[in-house]
């Protein structure tokens, strides 16, 4: 992601590579410790600052004096802005995101029941993404130019270009209302609620874990068609890259060798061209899977799927300031680890980064 | 037939005789590419149409889409109203053309906020470098490490729901590409001969930056415009349809869809045009993107 900078040069003697490592690894550390504070100075700002009145923003305006007062002393109003920021940070580094006004449990508690639903939707949606767009991609870059490349690129557009609140009213319109081949907005049917203990919080791994298959296929009914539109994204920026990634590969003089030394065509691109792909794609996937926690906000709002999403929105409409923010700091957070494991784990696969 | 000839001629001439005719044979040049890329043209032509549409609005509408008429409540598409009527009896149609001022309302509200910033930030650090480097850029990495949606939604919470408040949100988490571009290209010229001869004339570091460093970034900070484009109007629309955004009875596309979504099922236009307009003007700014890059920076190419 970071361009080269002229101190990663000058240490390329073999004596030099343990200690630039460490130089290295010291920096990913040092730019992950700014992010963090950087993300948390912004809803420190957004939560405390900006508001005029911050506990009135936490406490709701029905809250009695004491608690108000409570509250006050809490956040340490009474002191100096750069002691409470401190405050806040404690407080966060402690796992405590305050009192949600909503549930009146702690934001931390209600986040961790609402994640696994996220979590399942993403990951859904990116593993379709990888599994429909890689081979699209590797298809489309093969025959370059012609039919199946055009066609490839028209649905990467279209993936790229819906806005996708809306395509997922249009699927929930023909493919539940109109053709009944799926269960509609939800995790489960109402009659199945509640019969599975939640252990993990992914319902298909839990009523797999017991047994209950009739549920697990009511789940996977459900699921399918948010991921599918959550995918659709995905699908689109994987296709997109792979495609790019392996033109790039394919014109290189290695292939040449390869097909002139009568290397069947297969091999070349899947022996060859592939797995140098492969390598970069690390980056593209981590990034889908970090922006797709993001983006389900608003497929979660379409699909009533009770997740992270829905739970910051909801939060947001009953002016709860505690949970919006708890919330867009969790996935803040996962954002950024997320990125920075996918560069990590490229820097460990490719040699020449290394 | 002789004077257009001729104009070719004067705007392929290989010596420009003089500042204005290289600058506009730079432009005929770039055109003369542009026009071949099929895509690229599509993707314009949408771009002008919405622009045209936004501004002969009175003309092209019978109504203002914010009277009601609740005697014409969910009229199916048809001659008479060609796209419908919503919940409230307001033509569809009107509400799209109306709406179109508001999509190019947010997108110059965006570049004008966003593109300032970035090339300020960008020019400066790649110029100046050292430690301002540094802290600048260390400052945008934080910025591009955001999530976007979830972050213009928590300053919504803060701010209150509204277009303008959406836009700064969108704002404050779009100008950081643009910083990198700018200081990537400052970077590679603040070395060059040219730059040497404006510090030996006393040219003031604010002056070689406006007036030097500044005009070669901005091909490369237009493509990345257009190409975030799309990702901004979809946002927008996001917030709109959340509620956060522009509020009813503003005829924001994201909104109209949010207010439809209750007929869904039986008057399904209500919700699937706006839609519709969303996509077109999104895929409008992709291509256009798309050919633009392919222009100005062949490298990268498809």
């Amino acid at each position: 992601m970071d361009q080269s900078t002229p101190s990663d040069q000058q240490m390329t003697g073999p004596g030099l590579a343990l200690t630039s490592k460490l130089v290295k690894i010291v920096g990913v550390l040092a730019s992950l410790l700014l992010t963090f504070i950087g993300l948390t100075a912004i809803t420190f700002v957004i939560g405390r600052v900006m508001p005029a009145d911050p506990v009135l923003a936490i406490v709701g305006d029905r809250a009695s004096q004491e608690v108000y007062d409570q509250v006050f002393l809490q956040l340490g109003l009474d002191k100096p802005v750069y002691i409470q920021y401190f405050k806040y940070i404690g407080q966060l580094l402690q796992g405590d995101l305050g009192i949600s006004i909503m549930t009146a449990q702690p934001v931390a508690d209600d986040i961790r029941r609402f994640f696994p639903a996220t979590l399942e939707l993403a990951t859904i949606a990116t593993l379709l993404g990888i599994f429909v767009g890689i081979p699209m991609g590797v298809l489309a870059a093969v025959h370059k130019g012609r039919w199946p490349d055009h066609i490839i690129r028209v649905i990467g557009l279209i993936g790229y270009s819906a806005p996708i609140f809306w395509l997922g009213m249009i699927a929930l319109l023909v493919f539940y209302a109109k053709l009944d081949w799926v269960a509609g907005p939800g995790r489960l049917d109402v009659y199945y609620d509640g019969i599975v203990e939640p252990v993990t919080g992914v319902l298909m791994i839990d009523a797999a874990m017991v047994g209950e298959w009739e549920i697990f296929h009511n789940a996977l009914s459900h699921l399918i068609l948010p991921a599918s539109i959550l995918g659709t994204f995905a699908l689109a920026y994987i296709s997109r890259m792979t495609r790019s990634f392996m033109l790039d590969q394919l014109s290189q003089e290695y292939i040449l060798t390869a097909r002139v030394k009568g290397m069947p065509e297969w091999k070349v691109i899947w022996g060859h061209a592939f797995r140098n792909v492969l390598v970069q794609l690390i980056t593209i996937i981590g990034l889908t899977y970090a922006s797709l926690l993001e983006g389900s906000v608003l497929t979660e709002t379409v699909f009533s799927w009770p997740g992270i999403g829905m739970y910051i929105t909801n939060s947001l409409f009953n002016n709860d300031m505690n949970a919006v923010l708890g919330g867009t700091i969790v996935v803040g957070f996962c954002f950024v680890g997320i990125n920075l494991l996918s560069d990590l784990l490229y820097r460990l696969v490719d040699p020449r980064v290394r | 037939m002789a004077s257009e000839l001729s104009l070719r001629d004067w705007l392929l001439a290989e010596i420009p005789l003089s500042k204005s005719q290289a600058r506009c044979q730079r432009i005929f040049i770039s055109w003369l590419a542009f026009k071949h890329n099929p895509v690229a043209v599509i993707g314009l032509s949408i771009i002008v149409s919405l622009v045209a549409i936004a501004a002969l609005a009175p003309w092209i509408t019978a109504s203002d889409g914010l009277e009601l008429h609740l005697s014409e409540r969910l009229i199916a598409p048809g001659s008479e109203h060609w796209f419908g009527t919503d919940g409230l009896g307001r033509d569809i149609f009107d509400r799209i053309i109306w709406g179109s001022r508001i999509t190019l309302y947010i997108v110059a509200l965006v570049s004008i906020i966003v593109v300032p910033i970035g090339l300020l930030v960008g020019t400066v650090s790649g110029y100046i470098g050292g430690w301002v480097d540094t802290v600048l850029m260390r400052l945008t990495d934080i910025f591009l490490a955001f999530p976007r949606l979830i972050l213009a939604m928590a300053l919504v919470a803060a701010l209150g729901p509204g277009l303008e408040n959406a836009v700064l949100a969108i704002a404050l988490t779009t100008w950081s590409p643009f910083a990198r571009i700018a200081r990537a290209e400052a970077l590679t010229i603040r070395n060059s001969e040219f730059i040497l001869a404006a510090q030996v004339q006393g040219v003031s570091t604010a002056g070689i930056l406006v007036r030097h460093v500044t005009p070669l970034c901005m091909s490369s900070v237009i493509v990345r415009l257009t190409l975030d484009m799309a990702g901004i109007i979809l946002t927008a629309a996001g917030l709109g349809f959340l509620g956060l955004g522009a509020q009813p009875p503003t005829p924001e596309w994201g909104a109209m869809i949010s207010l439809g979504r209750q007929y869904l099922i039986d008057q399904w236009w209500v919700p699937t045009v706006p839609g519709i307009a969303i996509l077109v003007v999104s895929l409008g700014f992709n291509l256009l993107g798309d050919g633009l890059r392919d222009v100005f920076d062949p490298k990268s190419g498809h």
